[in-house]
């Protein structure tokens, strides 16, 4: 349990709560996974309405991502910005979510046009809101316009009742939100399991990065605990509607809400899968003790764990924040799914921590992770290596609202910036921002929240900070875009990709920006040499970004399928695809849906709303070529210093690999020329994938490729006909 | 000098030298790993008594973890 100094008054609170607009419906049964229908709210207007869910929707487009991007197309037109109104919040569950027979079945997914990168942005988490909506009575949720005042959206799925609440008095941070949703909206202890909320806080409201939270609450620790859809700025955009948070209450959940085709056919699946999780996650990733954070030191020993601004890829200090530290943090014992049924357990906690600082100092609190990505980017690439600063920065990330990948990847970006003289005391309002410095980089992020002083500026996140840098303080542009880690105006996550051309690709081809959750190949390219031509690696960056995908259509959490994997999927021809949990999905889905998919459909279902979604971003103004640039530091060493770290390494490439002599040249004229090569690569990598996903050679999908998918929709065809198709 | 390949690159042979050996060599402490010698796959518990000859082409594919 949370212990505060200062407790907030449930009374007073509820006493200021003013209903604004109200909506009655019948609630029915789910039919095979979905519920046919989804809600409008408009928050300027103060009105609710639904929304019939046709066949053509769920053939073309089968759910969740597809639902969203879908209705988010309807909603703007191509002038749309991320603050217009007509701009929406999109969530929704998939056909498979809410399923509590097989792991990862929970998530949500969140789509908008992004402060931070003007294009659609998809964003996926776990908690109870997503599979709660569905069983609600609705397969997504809009939440478009702007609201006058702060309010609430209340979702009753127990009586069929929806209501936009003003709402003054809750605080917005998230702990304390999701908190007092529960102690408002549930009848007594036992049914604050019933409430999951979805909340933005001070950070979202001060930042382009803010995060949304979604709540689920954890009966053991008597604490609401906090998932986030971290990427792209969509807690900005919640904050920017004025919406504090959006409840949905339901407390009638069975085995089977989504009255599914074939019930038996999910156990067994799922019995099978649950005794292959227990026999073999000790042996492989330990997920169900340290979660992600696993990571850390496999990152570090394989040179690909970013520190310092990504300059380098490992340090002697990683020990100070790798997995047995937070084995020991993290609470053992305790059941730890973020969604009903999941096995893998992995959304971690530390329990009873003091806060040391800022508003809430002296607190006790239970902080939800730190993840692999919080870990890399608060110890390793800020150069921090303190687990307690760590775990204090990720509270407060998380209760701010504003996403860890990306603080932690700008904050790294700052610090260079700082060291490089580029940014001094005299900018930075008297802090020392070097490397390393945790007590001031935990200063930036309160004044952040605040929405005051330097760490407003940082705030900004670095496509912006760039362009301020160099219109201000006569920054060298060129630098800044080499060390500066974006793509498309998003933050890089953390990854080293200087050895791996095809996640160079996996990051720089992504259709939001540099998220890593499309495809992960460092392994199979950097170490083992898997596919070496431009065509084996177009094939990945083909399969993988399609594959991963389909999880946002289904509701799915993407680590049950290859963080445990079979004992003998080694010998399997394709291990790396996990081929027996793919055919798992595909047995899945269709014991939900009655449908009769294989592996081969289920590719063909994501490459409708991938492709879909490539000429969304073109629609935007975004999505050709030139887009898909990446800075050079994810490709090679920028420094000297870079290059004299891993001198043999690069000489013997020029060498080996580009047969150019490096004997006798200086460190400029090896580096230089080892950039020529390495960016004539990614280009060639790019004219190897576009053609692989039969786009033409700007990265422009084409009209045959459309009509082959069936997506060739009115809309779409115009949209291309302007690229030149 | 003899060597062998291991994930397509060339390394020195070492007499008597074990998977085992050989993976901490490579510094390979994922565990989410196939080993293969010329196509023939190694159990985890064959690793201390497989002995890596001269001119073997080693695989030790990393399962795509991460992400
Ligand atoms: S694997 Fe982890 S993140 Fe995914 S659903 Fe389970 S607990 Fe949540």
């Amino acid at each position: 349990m949370n212990i505060y100094k200062n407790k907030y008054n449930v009374d007073q609170i509820k006493e200021n709560h003013k209903i604004i607009a109200e909506f009655k419906y019948d609630i029915k049964k789910l039919s095979l996974g979905y519920s046919n229908k989804t809600l409008h709210i408009n928050l300027g207007k103060s009105k609710i309405s639904s929304k019939e869910v046709s066949q053509e929707m769920k053939d073309k487009f089968t759910g969740g991502r597809g639902f969203n991007l879908k209705l988010l197309w309807d909603a703007v037109n191509e002038n749309t910005k991320w603050d217009s109104p007509e701009n929406e919040i999109v969530i929704a569950a998939g056909p498979m979510s809410g399923i509590t027979q097989y792991p990862g079945t929970g998530k949500s997914i969140v789509c908008g046009i992004s402060p931070l990168t003007q294009a659609p942005v998809d964003s996926n988490v776990g908690g109870y809101f997503g599979p709660y909506l569905k069983f609600s009575g609705w397969d997504a949720i809009e939440l478009q316009g702007i609201s006058k005042k702060d309010v609430i959206v209340y979702i009753n799925g127990d009586e069929g009742l929806i209501q936009i609440i003003e709402a003054p008095k809750e605080d917005v941070n998230s702990h304390l939100i999701s908190e007092q949703m529960c102690d408002i909206f549930a009848e007594n202890e036992m049914d604050m399991k019933s409430i999951a909320t979805v909340s933005a806080g001070q950070g979202a409201e001060n930042s382009f990065f803010g995060c949304l939270n979604f709540s689920f609450y954890d009966r053991r620790r008597k604490v609401a605990r906090l998932k986030q859809a971290g990427r792209g700025g969509l807690g900005t955009l919640f904050r920017h509607k004025k919406v504090k948070a959006v409840v949905c209450k339901f407390s009638s959940l069975n085995f089977n809400n989504n009255e599914v085709d074939n019930l038996e056919m999910i156990k067994e699946v799922g019995k099978n899968y649950h005794r292959e999780l227990y026999e073999e996650d000790d042996k492989q990733c330990d997920m169900r003790h340290v979660g992600t954070a696993h990571l850390v030191e496999i990152m570090d020993d394989y040179d690909l764990l970013p520190t310092h601004n990504y300059k380098f890829g490992s340090d002697s200090k990683t020990p100070k924040i790798s997995s047995p530290i937070w084995r020991e943090m993290f609470t053992q014992g305790i059941p730890d799914g973020c969604w009903y049924g999941c096995s893998m357990q992995c959304a971690k906690c530390v329990d009873g921590y003091v806060l040391r600082t800022g508003p809430y100092k002296g607190d006790t609190v239970s902080v939800d992770g730190p993840e692999y990505e919080t870990a890399a980017a608060f110890g390793a690439n800020m150069g921090i290596f303190d687990p307690h600063f760590i775990v204090e920065a990720n509270f407060y990330c998380d209760t701010y609202a504003i996403d860890t990948i990306s603080f932690g990847t700008t904050m790294a970006f700052i610090m260079e910036c700082y060291e490089n003289n580029i940014i001094n005391k005299e900018i930075t309002g008297g802090y020392d921002l070097s490397f390393g410095n945790g007590e001031e980089a935990l200063n930036m992020l309160h004044l952040m929240a605040s929405g005051v002083g330097f760490g407003k500026t940082i705030g900004l996140g670095i496509r912006r900070l760039k362009k301020l840098f160099v219109d201000k303080y006569n920054a060298d542009a060129n630098f800044l875009n080499d060390i500066g880690m974006e793509c498309k105006g998003m933050e890089y996550s953390e990854y080293m990709t200087k050895e791996s051309l095809a996640m160079q690709g996996g990051y720089g081809l992504a259709l939001k920006g540099a998220q890593h959750d499309e495809a992960w190949l460092i392994f199979m390219d950097m170490v083992n040499n898997q596919i070496p031509t431009f065509e084996d690696k177009a094939e990945a960056l083909h399969y993988f970004p399609m594959f991963r995908t389909w999880f946002g259509l289904q509701g799915l959490c993407k680590l049950p399928w290859n963080d445990v994997e079979p004992a003998d999927n080694a010998e399997t021809e394709e291990p790396a695809k996990v081929p027996s949990h793919v055919q798992n999905y595909v047995d899945i889905f269709n014991s939900i849906t009655g449908r009769k998919i294989d592996k081969n459909e289920m590719i063909l279902q994501s490459e409708r709303v991938y492709n879909f979604q490539r000429v969304f971003n073109l629609r935007m103004g975004f999505g050709t070529r030139t887009s898909d640039k990446i800075p050079y530091r994810s490709a090679g060493p920028v420094t000297n210093e870079e290059y004299l770290s891993r001198e043999d390494r690069y000489d013997k490439q020029l060498q080996e690999k580009w047969n150019w002599n490096p004997k006798g040249k200086s460190v400029d004229e090896r580096k230089n020329k080892l950039r020529q090569f390495r960016e004539d690569a990614y280009q060639q990598l790019c004219d190897a994938v576009y053609k692989r996903r039969g786009w033409d050679n700007n990265g422009v999908p084409t009209i045959n490729k459309m009509k082959e998918l069936k997506m060739d929709l009115p809309g779409v065809i115009e949209v291309l006909k302007k690229y030149g198709q | 000098m003899k060597t062998i390949t291991v994930n397509g690159n060339e390394i020195n042979w070492e007499k008597d030298i074990n998977i085992d050996d050989l993976l901490k060599k490579m510094n390979y402490t994922f565990k989410m790993i196939v080993v293969k010698i010329d196509g023939n796959l190694i159990k985890k518990n064959e690793y201390k008594s497989t002995i890596v000859y001269a001119g073997a082409d080693v695989k030790v594919i990393h399962l795509v973890s991460g992400g």
